[in-house]
């Protein structure tokens, strides 16, 4: 039994639906649908998968999902809350359960009519009391609201301007560009663009705000043993964490002592500790992009600048192809799909297998992280 | 175990006449709206002796001493602005009638991390957007005023008289 989670189990299957604004299907329907895609890519069969993981929000049911595709008898399965920040904890609990021989092939997927759906926030009922109650009727109503006021207050602190939000809308965008998948396929983004479109929570805008979409991914685990026999080039789980700042208060961390340093820091500390490389040999990342705020947010608290420096970091085409840390390779939540950062674990993926849209040449790491600004994950995939 | 009474947190109107959101207290923070009515502004604090500490929102215990008895404390109602937000619509209708609003997140002068969410009012009745955007700024300096809506007394802010 593996004393550790260290390349002990890989990714060997990912699928996914299309994305649009609009899908015919049911949340279930493309949730299956995405799931025997990856296990078709996988070469292997439904009914051997025994775990499952997926996180909260627009949740798609275990049992309906398992008996729908034809799973076997499941031994493990797991749920993680706070919705984005639950993707890569997803593959972090599916890495755990088999390598601590639990279970055998693990399936993760994110399946969500968010382009469709209704908008979470619209149902203030639920989130009145705590914290809604210290929030909501001031007209603090949005997840854009809740970040544009720490994003108004990182630009006052360190001198951050749109013009460096709009370098990650602008990254981003240009990686949607090239990806036939993507919402924004064909559809580039310009400065004028961005700087006239219209307000949602100033500072934030149009464009610093992710994508409404309807679609589905999963992804596959098994031991590397195992992978070593599967039809495709296995991605190896090199480092998984979860974060939970001491005194966090999710979305609204406006009561910490600190509230620019949100549970990236902590995700960071323990993802580093268990890896063998650090943030200057990571090839590409897949950052966490619901609003653009994150990703300056996040390089910091990944560690790939100080403190302050993530605005700065955007700078000179660093987030581009051929940059200091291209991102979001396939266009992230803010112009490939906005499917709670699933999209963001698959691409990275593609990455390793050398067949991204984007592709970094040789890539051999990649760093995937989920919300920033909620309890979160990571992981490190390597090739 | 049978539960204890909770928050009427679906079936008590959650709004008021025009449609805002009226605050549904938790058990923990009922007395902050309970003081709010009598247009204080108090904030629980840790009654053990030794420990003391202030803490936001509410809730049952001390998370540096663990103690469960508490107190709550009047504040001075100054504060400055740490930061704030213009929201646009969509949003709810009551909200999207007086946007671009304010939202102001309040850094208490008493309790440094202590930051209340808010809005800059020209009075304590004055609508949501009576405040032109080009007076807010992060550091200005504010009082606490406390205006009635659907019942209850929520407090709001008006830059302080220099």
């Amino acid at each position: 039994m593996a004393a550790t989670l260290k390349d002990a189990t890989a990714i060997v299957g990912i699928g996914q639906t299309a994305f649009a604004k609009q899908l015919p299907q049911s949340e279930k329907e493309l949730a299956c649908r995405a799931i025997l895609s990856a296990l078709a890519d996988a070469g292997i069969e439904p009914s051997e998968v025994d775990a499952f993981s997926s996180y909260t929000m627009e949740e798609t049911d275990e049992v309906e999902v398992a008996k729908a595709i034809g799973a076997g008898d499941v031994t493990f399965f797991s749920k993680i809350g706070y919705g984005g920040g639950g993707s890569c904890a997803t593959v972090g609990h599916l890495a755990s359960a088999i390598a601590t021989g639990q279970a055998s092939v693990g399936v993760a997927w994110r399946s969500r009519k968010r382009g469709s759906g209704p908008r979470p926030w619209k149902n203030t009922a639920v989130q009145l009391p705590t914290p809604g109650q210290w929030t909501r009727p001031f007209g603090l109503l949005r997840p854009a609201d809740e970040i544009g006021m720490l994003a108004r207050r990182y630009m006052h602190e360190y001198g951050a301007t749109r013009d460096h939000l709009f370098n990650v809308a602008m990254a981003c965008r240009n990686r949607a560009n090239e990806n036939p998948a993507a919402m924004m396929y064909e559809r580039p983004l310009t400065r004028e663009m961005y700087m006239t479109s219209r307000m949602i929570s100033d500072p934030l805008c149009l464009f610093d705000n992710c994508l409404e979409t309807d679609g589905a991914l999963a992804c596959v685990i098994v031991s590397a043993e195992r992978a070593r026999d599967c039809r495709q080039k296995p991605v190896y789980v090199h480092s998984v964490a979860q974060g939970l700042p001491a005194q966090h208060h999710g979305m609204v961390n406006y009561w910490n002592d600190d509230p620019l340093s949100g549970p990236a820091w902590t995700a960071a500390r323990h993802l580093w500790k268990q890896a063998d490389f650090g943030p200057d040999d990571v090839d590409v990342a897949q950052i966490y992009d619901a609003f653009t705020p994150l990703i300056p947010l996040s390089l910091e608290g990944y560690g790939f600048c100080g403190r302050g420096e993530g605005a700065a970091f955007t700078e000179g085409g660093a987030l581009e192809m051929g940059g200091r840390l291209p991102i979001n390779t396939g266009g992230g939540g803010l112009s490939e799909a906005y499917v709670h950062g699933f999209n963001l674990i698959n691409e990275g993926v593609k990455q390793l297998r050398g067949v991204s849209t984007a592709q970094v040449p040789d890539a051999s790491t990649c760093l995937v992280t989920a919300g920033e600004g909620v309890p979160t994950s990571a992981i490190l995939l390597r090739a | 175990m049978t539960t204890t009474t909770t928050p009427a947190t679906t079936t008590a109107a959650t709004t008021t006449a025009d449609e805002l959101l009226i605050p549904v207290p938790d058990e923990d923070g009922a007395p902050f709206w309970e003081y709010a009515a009598q247009g204080e502004l108090r904030v629980q604090a840790c009654a053990e002796p030794a420990c003391g500490k202030l803490r936001f929102p509410p809730r049952p215990c001390c998370p540096h001493c663990q103690s469960f008895d508490s107190e709550w404390r009047l504040m001075s109602g100054r504060g400055r602005i740490w930061s704030y937000v213009q929201p646009h619509p969509p949003l709810l209708p009551a909200y999207a009638a007086q946007a671009p609003y304010n939202v102001i997140l309040v850094e208490l002068a008493d309790a440094p991390h202590i930051r209340l969410v808010g809005n800059l009012v020209a009075s304590a009745d004055a609508p949501l957007d009576s405040v032109a955007p080009a007076r807010l700024r992060i550091g200005a300096r504010v009082q606490v005023v406390f205006t009635e809506t659907g019942g209850v007394a929520v407090p709001r802010w008006i830059l302080e008289k220099s």
